[in-house]
């Protein structure tokens, strides 16, 4: 099939951007979105022309390198996939494809479709973890976890940090990334005893870092490619205000 | 205490719990003004009961105060977030993944502030600061705000606005219930689920008996 | 060769690693406050190592070529974590489990490194759980485990069939926390283009920073790598796209010895290619074979859909050949079976290069909901890929290459023939012969990251303590610096026709057709051949758009080309002298009658270890004998 692109190109962090047309023919059904984007690269390379810098890495879904802003969507239009699981079965013959990188002040785009997350890592850095040193743990199966908790805390765990929810949120808010790890963590004994503290510390650097604030819209849950839950977000509330006024 | 109103997730705490506090009041405000449909007399006597009785008396300036601190806060943090995507996208689709009420709560808000005016300009400054007749029942003087009230709903456009009102409230509050409970996080996947139905319901019947009051009365002057 | 001192400690198999942890050195707090250490690579292996070693003190500057630690390739194993905690009470044991990662390597690894392995296996779990990796549990609130890839014991951990993403944002998240004490800086974005060696020792690494293009010196007292495995070689592959030999190949080249490079896994259950602009394939985990029967028509050439296929006309083929075992025979030997079907035509699919995996018994007995709490997203995944409904009809499934057993040369300390270099996780060759057993890559990446690194490097590490810290200025560094910016000029001054792609799926497809599940001599040296004369092509006709000095991706995977074809040819070389068969290594000259792999203990009971001669000449073989005193040597039958 023959489809149009229009695809965010930028030289470098501090160019300015625009949208380049390109006229893609003999695009497959069977390929993925990423692959698409391998012969459209292709062709631009035998042209003499340069290729698209995008992100991807495991192509499985499950590192969460690609992110690509796609028709208004992250990830896309299919629902519960990272855009390299996306598949062309999705578009048709004649179809117009926007493609933009994430847009957020947290996320200046570095070039052309690769935005820098590195915010998530320094929202990590700030309180992330468990704090047990290597050798101190003690037996595995000395602590036993309900098997609902458990269940929920993985629920929480599947994020891949792919900044979906950063990319679709209005406001640029990341409360469903900190979330996901703070009810992860909350929800397992061994997370238990920071918890607060842990909630209160990544909330503070996500605001120091630029994010917007939540409105509860949902539009991260609905975006997010591995369907983690708003309830998280209340969680993470429920956290940081029983905290109270302490820290 | 700092750190709990510097964080974003605090200021979103108060701008909760004064929009929990308002919702409250609406259904305490819906309560009274539905005895306008039970004639003059119930309603003048329950409105006199509210504007007598020492607990609501108290309670005045708090609601003031809720007003305030929701205006202010939510104000404050729309336009922090207004400065998180200085490039805009170019094409954004959102149909399927959050309502429009959720997205526009701030305009609805604005909205609803600029019928507030209203509202407090035509009765409340009225009532509190005279210039409405009074009438005597069982040799009670109260203020007849029977009067002052379906005299503004008789006029066609005065009650198209109040209906507006309404549907701004509603709309706002469709958001805004269960976001209120999910920001204090009282909520999981299951009472999420609750609350939206509980909201819904919630400000439909607040939406729908704050209209139903100025139809009734503009409904009254066709029949007559 | 003196070089090749394995440094095993004395004493009972049981009892090595618990002396060696009494005897060797340690560094006082102070001093290793004045030591640096990098890390290179930060998946598994290199993210606990640098979470552990900056815990001790030390400094660790940790590099990776991802945006971000938590993205590396260990988030993609599915399957699970072995240790040998018996929590079944199946009779599993340290002793089994590393009887049968030699059993499963074919004899072809170390018995004091892999008695090692299993030893740590049980306090990497603790270590896990208490890091909040949330393992799957039973109702009880207790761990659950179940088995996994051709063992007889329930021993695997597992988190759904995302293990691999729980366990690495596990070791990340405790390398993050060591970054926000200033331990740990972190490079991202960051590729190593050449290893620095000062009098012998290795003293840091060039790196380019991937967005802006400059070539940095990076300097410590000791060189870690952790860079994975090398199985993009093949092109397709289950591996991420990224994912490369670049770093080990590099150390190679500057003396580090590279040990079985032939060796690597093809997984079983991958998704079958679907077109020719496919950029890698899709694993479907190993798991799905405890439930799931392979099978393809009986006729050949049959086109039929499967479910027009009646029962009888179904052949059954590892549950024929491998009574025993059935579906769950290791991974080399089901993937060979099914190379075998389809190569005598009976595979299905349009283009014949696929086997069904079949789930409609397991739903008949168990239940559609039993099957899809067990395999639900897999199920969905397998859907969304190709369109079709694997509740409804059988999946179709691959071979892909997975995982490379070859890799640098460690003694029992992890070091490698440098002095100061270190190798854990897949980057080294240690600890699984021949083959891997399922759910042991994560063990040995975690074991060699927490537990077993922190400890032997602090033995190499005490003879350091009064080496100030090393300036960067040296003339090693300038020297190794302008090697790596030659190199990528010379790159972009080709300036040819193809992309570089495209000489990577050929390169790709020579290597899987020559020296992939099946080699004989005559392919080999075919292969040889090949390599070199695209080599050359590659060398006077690739083009990369773009210059050096910024983000581009083409130049990336230009220099991790141009280091395959290099590697590839050792491969084939390795594979040629190793004329036995052994685990993933099956030389068509060396079959039993019944056509199952043929060892030949007597001549080749070693690991061959490859000394870099210089471009474009020969590889030295060294070998390293290897002794089995504790296992029980057998000819591998799952029949």
């Amino acid at each position: 099939m023959d489809i149009k692109l229009k695809i965010w190109r930028q030289e470098g962090p501090k160019s300015e951007g625009s949208f380049v047309d390109y006229n893609l023919t003999g695009v497959s059904k069977d390929m993925s979105f990423l692959e698409m984007l391998d012969f459209l690269n292709k062709k631009l390379i035998e042209n003499g022309d340069d290729p698209v810098v995008f992100e991807h890495d495991c192509r499985e879904g499950i590192c969460g390198s690609c992110a690509l802003f796609i028709n208004g969507r992250p990830h896309g239009p299919d629902d519960l996939v990272t855009t390299c699981e996306l598949r062309m079965t999705k578009f048709n013959d004649g179809d117009t494809i926007v493609i933009e990188p994430w847009r957020a002040k947290s996320f200046p785009v570095i070039k052309d479709l690769v935005a820098d997350r590195h915010a998530f890592d320094k929202i990590m850095e700030a309180g992330g973890f468990i704090s047990v040193n290597t050798g101190s743990a003690p037996e595995a199966n000395s602590i036993p976890v309900p098997r609902e908790k458990a269940d929920e805390a993985f629920d929480a765990a599947v994020c891949i940090g792919c900044g979906a929810c950063v990319a679709a949120c209005k406001n640029s808010s990341a409360m469903l990334f900190v979330a996901a790890k703070v009810s992860h963590l909350a929800l397992l004994p061994q997370g238990r005893a920071e918890s607060g503290k842990r909630a209160r510390a990544m909330l503070a650097k996500m605001d120091e870092l630029g994010f917007g604030s939540c409105t509860n819209t949902g539009a991260c849950e609905a975006e997010c490619p591995k369907g983690i839950s708003l309830a998280h977000i209340a969680r993470l509330n429920r956290e940081f205000l029983k905290e109270g006024f302490r820290s | 205490m700092s750190s709990f109103l510097n964080a974003s997730v605090g200021r979103k705490f108060l701008v909760s719990i004064s929009g929990l506090f308002l919702i409250t009041f609406l259904a305490v405000h819906l309560a009274v003004n539905l005895f306008l449909l039970a004639g003059q007399e119930a309603y003048n006597m329950a409105a006199h009961f509210m504007a007598t009785n020492p607990a609501i008396k108290i309670m005045e300036p708090a609601l003031a105060l809720g007003f305030l601190l929701h205006i202010v806060v939510s104000a404050y943090l729309t336009v922090t977030n207004q400065g998180t995507r200085p490039q805009k996208y170019s094409m954004v689709d959102q149909r399927k993944t959050s309502s429009w009420p959720s997205r526009n709560m701030f305009v609805l808000g604005l909205l609803i502030l600029i019928f507030l005016a209203l509202h407090l300009s035509n009765f409340w400054y009225k009532m509190k600061f005279g210039g409405v007749a009074y009438i005597e029942y069982d040799g009670v003087q109260v203020q007849d705000a029977y009067t002052l009230v379906t005299g503004k709903f008789v006029i066609w456009w005065y009650a198209l606005i109040y209906v507006a009102g309404a549907v701004f409230l509603r709309l706002h509050l469709l958001h805004g219930f269960q976001s209120a409970f999910q920001t204090l996080g009282l909520s999981n996947q299951l009472w999420y689920k609750r609350l939206t139905v509980i909201g819904t319901v919630y400000a439909l019947i607040i939406a729908a008996g704050f209209a139903i009051i100025p139809v009734w009365f503009l409904a009254g002057t066709f029949l007559n | 060769m003196s070089k090749l001192e394995a440094k095993i400690p004395g004493g009972p198999l049981a009892d090595k690693w618990s002396n060696h942890k009494n005897s060797v050195r340690l560094v006082n707090p102070a001093n290793k406050a004045k030591l640096d250490i990098i890390m290179v690579g930060t998946g598994l292996a290199g993210a606990s190592a640098a979470a552990t070693l900056a815990e001790l003190g030390y400094n660790v500057k940790a590099f990776c070529f991802q945006d971000s630690p938590r993205r590396a390739h260990s988030v993609a194993a599915q399957g699970g974590i072995n240790a040998a905690k018996n929590y079944k009470n199946d009779g599993d044991s340290v002793f089994r489990l590393f009887n049968d990662i030699i059993k499963g390597g074919d004899y072809r690894s170390r018995e004091a490194n892999v008695y090692r392995a299993a030893e740590v296996s049980n306090q990497t779990i603790d270590q896990m759980v208490a890091a909040g990796v949330p393992f799957a549990r039973e109702y009880s609130g207790y761990l659950d485990n179940r088995s996994f890839g051709g063992v007889q014991v329930s021993r695997t951990f597992y988190a759904r069939g995302q293990t691999g993403q729980q366990c690495l944002l596990g070791a990340y998240s405790g390398m993050i926390r060591q970054m926000a004490k200033g331990k740990v800086t972190m490079y991202s974005r960051r590729d190593m283009l050449d290893l620095v060696v000062v009098d012998g020792r290795a003293r840091g690494i060039i790196t380019r920073n991937l967005v802006t293009g400059e070539i940095e010196r990076h300097s410590a007292h000791a060189v870690v790598l952790a860079s994975g495995g090398y199985g993009t070689i093949y092109y397709l592959s289950t591996l991420a796209v990224g994912s490369n030999a670049t770093a080990a190949w590099t150390a190679h080249k500057k003396g580090a010895f590279f040990s079985n490079p032939s060796f690597v896994q093809i997984h079983p259950t991958s998704l079958p290619q679907l077109n020719d602009y496919q950029a890698k394939l899709t694993l479907m985990s190993e798991s799905l074979r405890n439930d799931g029967r392979i099978w393809v028509p009986k006729a050949k050439g049959d086109k039929r859909h499967p479910s027009q296929i009646p029962e009888e006309e179904r052949d059954y083929y590892l549950e024929r050949r491998y009574p025993a075992f059935g579906n769950l025979v290791p991974r080399d030997v089901a993937s060979r079976a099914a190379k075998e079907r389809c190569d005598a035509g009976y595979g299905v699919g349009d283009t014949g290069l696929s086997v069904y995996l079949d789930f409609s018994r397991a739903i008949e007995k168990q239940g559609k909901k039993a099957i899809e709490a067990k395999y639900g997203n897999l199920f969905e995944m397998y859907e969304k890929i190709t369109g079709t409904n694997p509740y409804n009809e059988p999946m179709r499934i691959y071979p892909a290459g997975h995982y490379t057993m070859g890799g640098l040369w460690v003694d029992y300390n992890l070091m490698t023939t440098i002095p100061g270099l270190f190798a854990i996780g897949e980057s080294n060759f240690s600890d699984h012969g021949a083959n891997r057993l399922g759910a042991g890559s994560l063990m040995q990446c975690s074991g060699d990251g927490y537990f077993i690194l922190p400890v032997t490097i602090g033995d190499y590490l005490a003879d350091e303590i009064r080496t100030p810290r090393i300036p960067t200025d040296l003339p090693e560094f300038e020297a190794a610096e302008k090697e790596a910016i030659d190199r990528l000029h010379s790159l972009l001054a080709i300036n040819g026709k193809q992309t570089v792609t495209s000489f990577h799926k050929r390169l790709g497809r020579i290597m899987w057709d020559q020296c992939g599940m099946v080699r004989n001599e005559e392919s080999l040296k075919k292969a040889l051949g090949m390599i070199e004369e695209l080599k050359e092509e590659f060398w006077k006709d690739v083009r990369i758009p773009g210059t050096a000095g910024e983000l581009n991706q083409e130049l990336e995977k230009a220099v991790k080309v141009a280091d395959f074809f290099e590697l590839g040819r050792l491969m084939c070389q390795d594979g040629l002298d190793r004329k036995e068969s052994c685990g993933a290594h099956f030389r068509e000259e060396s079959q039993t009658p019944e056509g199952e792999a043929q060892r030949i203990d007597s001549e080749y009971s070693y690991v061959a270890t490859w000394e870099y001669n210089g471009e474009g000449k020969d590889h030295k073989l060294h070998k390293e004998e290897l002794k089995f005193e504790n296992a029980r040597i057998q000819q591998r039958s799952y029949k």
